[in-house]
């Protein structure tokens, strides 16, 4: 109900109707022997367990392995602060951008009929459906020395490959769908009777955005929002390639792991890396606090 | 206010939801637009409220142009079909977007808002429910609070679009009778959409019939029940039995039979013969213009429903009193005590 487009490389869909139903289901049909039950569930958790939880312990063993001085010593380095500032203004660039275009783009395919829309929900996918770093060559591509813009740009001395513009836009390049894909389903259900109501009162343009359309879709902007800043302070492969891992200049979080990795310098790759685990954890968290929001809602709507 | 509505065309790809349509209301009435679903009459409604626009024609308010103001200048009141309350305010903060919205200028404060709001509450009876949300209400409730919503901004005009179309029938006739004196009470130019004629004809003071982007009639609810002007008015209106017959030479005929049923002034050809079913009066064999069978009786309260096999083949239903009881297997003549044909096959 909630993400009709989404499908092979969607975003999981907030769907607690669905989780009654399996609950409900569950119950009519425990015929399964005990044995299989337990076995099955074992399964399940010694599978998650492994894989999962053990590799977030470990990340964090690994960071305090040399004491909490040493921790917070590696957090300090010129260089680790250097990585998160970049990272939280590459995400915040990145999220704000897509904030605007998710929520535009949205807009577009939820509210209006035109021709080539079936198009441009396919082209809001094209991030997720290719890999990132062909999205960061791209870059390389249009802005590089040898790319169609590079000698233009070196006239006016304008630096975006290897700074922190090319960071942002192959970040906010692999981000896009997000905010968008989290907005149209929403958008699509409420349909524009409410807009029409508030125009036929006499609301203007933009009374009726921020009065009735912003209120309306605010858990699942939130939620597009979360996972795009998620994914944004993430982001490896895209950025590597544009980035040219200057230090202290432009790496961000997660290209400073795999440096400081590559020296062996453990304690320091893990705490950094411990804050990204923080960050997955805490987006996790908001992320059902949201769900049960958007399902609210929806339930809200059903007359 | 008056609306005026001339030849108006809305084409929605190649399908025309709006045929040329002309149309006059007067000041003060209660307009019902009645059609099945399909017919335009929604789109006719948006048209009038500025929410859509016609490809071609003019729509007129007191004879100044309508179509060169936005919904939003036009000063209309609009009841959605689905009401389309904000979910996330307040009954009273959805009666008051109206008045919140309006320019600082001409913005009433916050005191006067608020006994307009009361007021307006109170004119629909539900002032009790002034700090729920619209998912707490009932379905009869959420539609006096989206016209209280409407009427808060003291529209010229009032439109309904299927008014009551998502209530069931016990509710429907309450709130049917309650928009007939709010009417009465207030007399703003109000127009409503219905696929339903039962309450087109018991709410409206004037019906206008649609079919296919086009107007069939507009009469009083007597006049499109008694007199309809066209075939589609006389089946969609009422029950009734619909004959193909022949006109030839001042005689009709059904089949190869002649009916005793006069002719006078209609066009020759194939054409349709119109009876209400409770005017098809019953008689002996022989005594009637048409000639059946009974086949099947059933009883509803004070008329008797009969299936009768007329010696042409045809099947119809009939409605009689039940001073004389019908069985099946009786032969029977039928008489109409008023019939209409209409030209065409």
């Amino acid at each position: 109900m909630t993400m009709q487009i989404a499908d092979s490389v969607s975003l999981p869909a907030p769907d607690a109707k669905a989780r009654a139903h399996a609950a409900a289901a569950r119950d009519n049909l425990r015929t399964e022997p005990r044995a299989v039950r337990v076995v099955i569930i074992a399964l399940a958790m010694i599978f998650l367990t492994v894989f999962v939880v053990l590799p977030l312990a470990l990340v964090f063993a690994q960071a305090f392995s040399k004491g909490i001085l040493a921790y917070f010593a590696a957090l300090a380095e010129a260089e680790a602060l250097s990585a998160i500032k970049l990272t939280l203004l590459v995400a915040a660039i990145s999220v704000g951008l897509n904030l605007v275009f998710g929520l535009v783009a949205a807009w577009a395919i939820a509210k209006f009929e035109f021709r080539g829309k079936t198009f441009l929900i396919t082209l809001i996918d094209l991030p997720f459906s290719v890999s990132p770093v062909i999205s960061g060559l791209v870059f390389v591509l249009l802005f590089g020395a040898q790319g169609y813009f590079g000698s233009w740009l070196r006239d006016h001395d304008i630096q975006i490959l290897f700074a922190v513009p090319g960071i942002a836009l192959a970040t906010t390049f692999v981000t896009f769908p997000f905010v968008a894909r989290a907005l149209i389903p929403l958008m699509q259900e409420q349909g524009t009777q409410e807009e029409e109501a508030a125009i036929s009162l006499g609301a203007s343009g933009l009374q009726t955005f921020f009065r009735v359309t912003l209120p309306n879709i605010k858990w699942g902007v939130l939620y597009g929002v979360l996972l795009c800043n998620a994914r944004a302070m993430g982001e490896f492969g895209a950025v590597s390639v544009v980035s040219g891992h200057i230090r202290g200049d432009t790496n961000t979080m997660p290209l400073l792991v795999e440096i400081l990795y590559n020296e062996y310098q453990f304690v320091a790759a893990f705490a950094i890396a411990s804050l990204l685990a923080m960050l997955a954890l805490i987006t996790l968290i908001a992320k059902t606090v949201l769900e049960n929001h958007l399902d609210e809602g929806h339930d809200a709507s059903d007359h | 206010m008056t609306i005026e509505v001339k030849n108006l065309v809305k084409k929605f790809g190649s399908f025309a939801a709006l045929d040329g349509v002309d149309l006059k209301v007067d000041n003060g009435e209660l307009l019902a637009l009645l059609g099945p679903s399909g017919s335009g009459k929604t789109t006719l409604l948006r048209i009038i409220a500025g929410l859509d626009w016609p490809d071609s024609g003019e729509v007129a308010f007191n004879g100044e142009d309508a179509l060169a103001q936005g919904a939003r200048e036009r000063h209309v009141g609009f009841v959605f079909q689905h009401y389309a309350l904000f979910r996330h305010m307040t009954v009273f903060e959805n009666v008051a977007f109206g008045l919140r919205v309006q320019p600082r200028a001409i913005r009433k404060d916050e005191a006067t808002i608020r006994a307009r709001v009361k007021e307006l509450l109170d004119l629909v009876q539900l002032d009790w429910l002034s700090d729920r949300y619209p998912s707490q209400l009932s379905g009869g409730q959420r539609q006096r609070i989206a016209l209280a919503r409407a009427l808060a901004i003291e529209p010229r005009i009032l439109l309904l679009d299927e008014p009551f179309g998502a209530l069931d029938a016990k509710v429907r006739k309450e709130l049917r009778r309650w928009l007939r004196s709010l009417h009465h009470e207030i007399n703003v130019t109000s127009i409503f959409v219905t696929h339903d004629q039962e309450e087109a004809l018991e709410v409206a003071n004037r019906v206008v019939v649609m079919d296919k982007g086009r107007i069939e009639q507009i009469g009083s609810p007597d006049d499109v029940y008694e007199t309809p002007a066209t075939a589609f008015v006389h089946s969609f209106i009422g029950e009734s039995i619909e004959l193909p017959v022949h006109v030839e030479s001042g005689v009709i005929r059904l089949g190869d039979r002649a009916l005793r049923l006069a002719a006078d002034g209609l066009a020759p050809g194939a054409s349709r013969l119109f009876v209400r079913r409770h005017d098809m009066l019953v008689g002996p064999p022989g005594s009637g213009a048409f000639e059946g069978a009974v086949q099947h009786v059933r009883n509803f309260g004070p008329v008797q429903r009969a299936e009768v096999a007329l010696s042409g083949g045809e099947t119809i239903e009939i409605d009689a009193p039940r001073d004389r009881e019908l069985r099946a297997g009786d032969r029977v003549g039928l008489e109409p005590r008023r019939y209409r044909i209409f030209a065409g096959a």
